[in-house]
């Protein structure tokens, strides 16, 4: 049985995998019951100083839905936590003594001034919780306020933040990113220059999930008028995986611990952000569509996957796909593909052949009887065909050996890598020595 | 109530009230809207989609369906509706399992077609409860068309020719409209009067006017017809039947199952129709069934199709035989009548076990009896009172690919008519496309 505990920057807890911030981890109640179900941690829902914010008393997510009201994506316009601090305080205390063993980080964000930092984290410090996680990344509400993502869009501030922390606790202090920025890498490498000992990304994309054509309010509507909110579950996990990666592979922050978020709905997507470098992993959407008992799929499906690969511990799991993330140029030019379709297979439903035909390299044709096959000459395996089709692994790309002829280019696939820096086409290509 | 499945004889009330409201309930209901969702977002969208081309009226099936993905049911029916005006009856009726779901690649891959019939169902319902008519005619052509039949064929011939701006007269001997959809169709695939209310919505296109109790032949001739309008469609379905040969079987209690059937269909109450409570329907295809199926939630006790050749000869689709044996029927197959027995009124039957013999059937001289006081004769349906001078091809009227007759000015579809299965959406492509020749060749 594969070792799921996990040491994230000295945080303890008996599964990598913890509640983000968000209603989830809003009060004891409900922390309690996510440790029941077996959680590895939480990260409480974020505090800020007293009096307390307040929510819109209408409706605060918007949904996106696939077939059969699948849930994809929802936005929220929801604010950090609407209770006192005290109550949030007493309670953080109190399921921290209950639950040792398990994690338990406590989300904050205060106006931007080392005072009011001052002020809060000693009172955290009491509470007995294991770390913080600066909460940079709210795009909504308090953005405006200048908190949240407003700090988090500007590195500086960032490294200012982070610097005060570091200088008035103890704590591990973890600085969760806002995803609505160019180059993610920025925040990072700020937060490393402040000090912090690691990010957690991503927090909540900006976002119109939909518009009421009859009211033309964009939903959630509050009293007809809607606000722009912040998207999360599956629909954002690859954003988030690339964000991840980013990090993980940028010489500057490449021994940042991270801790992953966005999307994470099945063990599968908790192994992919493992292996791109994230320490432990936060899942806030699929707890709230599906409650806190899928944590029992998580665990399970990450230890017999750890198993069947011959992974012991997390550790060996962690950061092991980042080699392979790489920047375009360097893709190897001389592997070639070719789609292959498995007549036997085939339904016949001829997807393939409107995809490649009407928006790629019109390399399929149709023979009679609905026969679809791939015309060498033409396909540039770009794999658009294998994406539609409705039956797993009927079209698959086979990979031409050195000496094939590649029919498309008449060339004879060589078996050396070669890459754009050295490609003739290339202005600014180096010959190779 | 007196009488039970036991009671001998043909009688009414077999059952208790209830009863008769449950077994001639919808045969599949509708969906609810989520259902329909689910039910459409299996669909693949296919390129060429074989299920088009499966099609008698060649719907745009994929494109309907996407309709109803994205939240426009009504505008599915329209697409629906552009290829078959009736494609809210085809919805119930079609055997699909034989026309566009055995063609769905879904079936190919994992034996679960789409249902098309029932999404096809639920976006024409969904138009049809708005009261919506989508189509409009064009500006008056000044044209009047005669149709004899307000069949399936009849009526998409009568709509198609309202929407060129031809005025359309149809004559129908019957005392409502509908034909088959009124008089044959099993019971529990179109409840609630839907055949009435399908023909009332058609109508209002405008420029159809239905003359019903008026009969080619019997007051009405096909020479005044022609003189009298710009041109003629036919479709008078297949009104006569084959008959028995045998001895005995003009007993009482042998009968016509489409008359049964008929009687069925107009009945208000359908707790005082007569049924034996022992029942044999002779004959392999879809009136064969119907009869016995309805024989059965009649109350019959025990109920027998006798089918003279294999299953797999029967043309009745499997999903219709297993209905039917579903509801308790059983069916005898290689068998053929050689008498009916009984004191004046039927008792029992006498049949004689066939095989296939190197040219044709032959009986293998072994018989034996089925008790039966009621025997519905179910052998196929035949023209009946085609006007003089048309030319006839295997007992139908011949005509070529867009319904001409041999006689010019004169079309044919339906039933009545050589080319096609005899199905109400071959009766509707049948007729759409007469009319378009029809105003071609008025337009020319
Ligand atoms: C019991 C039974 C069950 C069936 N079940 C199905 C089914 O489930 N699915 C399916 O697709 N098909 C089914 N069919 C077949 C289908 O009903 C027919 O193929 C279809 O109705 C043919 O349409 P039509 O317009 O050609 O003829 P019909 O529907 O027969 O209409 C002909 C019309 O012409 C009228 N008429 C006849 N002679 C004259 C005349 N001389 N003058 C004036 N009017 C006249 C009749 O009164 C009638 O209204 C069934 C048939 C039967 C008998
Ligand atoms: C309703 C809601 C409220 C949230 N509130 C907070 C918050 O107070 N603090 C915070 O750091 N992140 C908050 N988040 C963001 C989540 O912690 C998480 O980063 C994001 O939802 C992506 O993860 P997911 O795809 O698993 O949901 C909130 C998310 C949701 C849906
Ligand atoms: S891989 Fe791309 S180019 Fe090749 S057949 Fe498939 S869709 Fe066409």
């Amino acid at each position: 049985m594969a070792d799921l505990r996990t040491d994230f920057v000295g945080i303890k807890s008996p599964n990598p995998f913890w509640l983000a911030s968000a209603p989830p981890t809003d009060k004891e109640y409900n922390v309690v019951r996510a440790f029941k179900a077996g959680w590895g941690g939480v990260v409480w829902k974020t505090l800020g100083l007293d009096p307390h914010i307040v929510n819109v008393n209408g409706p605060r997510y918007g949904v996106v839905y696939g077939a059969d009201r699948r849930v994809l994506g929802i936005n929220n316009i929801e604010l950090i936590t609407d209770r006192p601090l005290e109550v949030n305080l007493r309670e953080i205390k109190q399921v921290k003594r209950d639950w040792p063993d398990r994690a338990m980080v406590v989300s904050l964000m205060v106006p931007c001034e080392e005072w009011a930092w001052k002020e809060i984290l000693p009172k955290v410090e009491e509470t007995g919780a294991d770390g913080i996680e600066l909460n940079f990344g709210c795009p909504h509400g308090m953005s405006e306020r200048g908190m949240g993502a407003a700090v988090g869009q500007v590195p500086k501030y960032i490294e200012m933040v982070t610097r005060w922390c570091k200088a008035n606790t103890r704590m591990p202090v973890i600085v969760k990113l806002t995803p609505n920025i160019t180059d993610i890498r920025h925040p990072a490498r700020a937060a490393y220059a402040g000090g912090a000992d690691a990010v957690s990304l991503i927090n909540t994309v900006s976002s119109i999930t939909s518009v009421n054509l009859d009211t033309m309010s964009p939903e959630p509507s509050i009293d007809g008028k809607g606000s722009h909110g912040g998207y999360c579950g599956p629909a954002v996990k690859p954003i988030a995986l690339n964000m991840v990666a980013e990090i993980a592979r940028d010489v500057e922050t490449g021994d940042l611990p991270i801790s992953g978020i966005g999307g994470i709905t099945t063990w599968r997507d908790a192994a992919e952000f493992l292996s791109l470098g994230s320490g432990s992993v936060q899942v806030c959407t699929a707890a709230m569509t599906y409650g806190f008992k899928i944590i029992d799929e998580l665990t399970r499906g990450l230890s017999d996957w750890m198993d069947e690969k011959g992974y012991a511990s997390i550790d060996e799991v962690v950061g092991r796909a980042v080699p392979n993330v790489t920047d375009w140029q360097y893709l190897n030019l001389n592997y070639v593909t070719k789609a292959r379709i498995d007549q036997d297979m085939c339904i016949k439903c001829g997807r393939c052949f409107a995809a490649c035909e009407d928006t790629s390299h019109q390399a399929i044709e149709i023979k009679p009887g609905r026969v679809f096959e791939v015309i060498d000459e033409e396909c540039v395996a770009c794999n658009l065909c294998v994406d539609v089709c409705p039956v797993e692994d009927c079209i698959t790309m086979e990979v031409l050996q050195p000496g094939d002829v590649d029919k498309r280019t008449g060339k004879v696939v060589e078996k050396e890598y070669a890459n754009w820096t050295t490609h003739p086409n290339n202005p600014a290509a180096k010959a190779a020595e | 109530m007196t009488n039970s499945p036991m009671t001998p004889g043909i009688v009414p009330g077999r059952l208790p009230s209830e009863a008769y409201c449950e077994n001639f309930a919808d045969l599949h209901a509708p969906y609810d809207g989520h259902e329909a969702m689910v039910a459409a977002d299996r669909c693949y969208f296919c390129y060429d989609a074989p299920c088009i081309t499966a099609c008698p009226t060649a719907i745009d099936i994929p494109l309907f369906i996407r309709q109803i993905q994205a939240g426009m049911p009504e505008a599915a029916a329209k697409t629906i509706l552009e290829q078959n005006i009736l494609g809210g009856m085809c919805a119930r009726v079609c055997p699909t399992e034989t026309l566009c779901e055995e063609a769905c690649v879904r079936e190919a891959a994992e034996g679960k077609p789409v249902e098309i019939g029932r999404l096809q169902r639920h976006a024409t319902d969904s138009l049809m409860e708005a009261g919506v008519h989508p189509f409009e005619r064009a500006a008056p052509t000044g044209k009047r068309v005669a149709v004899v039949g307000a069949g399936p064929a009849g009526l998409a011939c009568a709509h198609r020719l309202s929407m060129h701006g031809h005025e359309v007269v149809v004559f129908d001997a019957k005392a409502k409209p509908g034909g088959l959809n009124e008089f044959g169709i099993a019971s529990y695939k179109t409840v609630g009067g839907f055949a009435q209310a399908e023909v009332e919505w058609l109508l209002k296109i405008g420029g159809i006017t239905i003359e019903t109790g008026k009969a080619l032949g019997d007051g009405l001739s096909l020479e005044d017809l022609k003189s009298e309008y710009d041109a003629v469609f036919l479709g008078i379905g297949l009104g006569g039947v084959n008959a028995l040969s045998g001895e005995g079987v003009d007993k009482d209690g042998v009968g016509d199952a489409v008359e049964f059937i008929a009687a069925l269909r107009q009945a208000k109450d359908v707790a005082t129709l007569p049924v034996g409570r022992n029942v044999v329907v002779i004959g392999g295809g879809m009136t064969a069934v119907d009869a016995a199926v309805q024989s059965k939630l009649l109350g019959a006790e025990n109920v027998t199709i006798v089918y003279r050749r294999g299953k797999d000869r029967m043309s009745a689709s499997l999903f219709e035989q297993d209905l039917a044996t579903s509801k308790g029927v059983k069916i005898v197959y290689h068998a053929q009548p050689v008498a009916v027995h009984g004191n004046g009124s039927a008792a029992e039957v006498e049949f004689e076990y066939t095989r296939d013999g190197s040219k044709s059937l032959e009986g293998t001289g072994e018989t034996f009896r089925i008790p039966a006081d009621q025997v519905l004769k179910a052998i196929g349906q035949t023209l009946d009172g085609a006007p003089e001078g048309l030319t006839l091809e295997r007992g139908k009227i011949a005509v070529s690919e867009t319904g001409r007759t041999s006689v010019e000015g004169v079309w044919a579809g339906g039933d009545c008519a050589t080319g096609g299965d005899d199905l109400t959406v071959t009766a509707v492509a049948e007729g759409r496309d007469a009319a378009e020749d029809i105003h071609k060749s008025l337009s020319a």
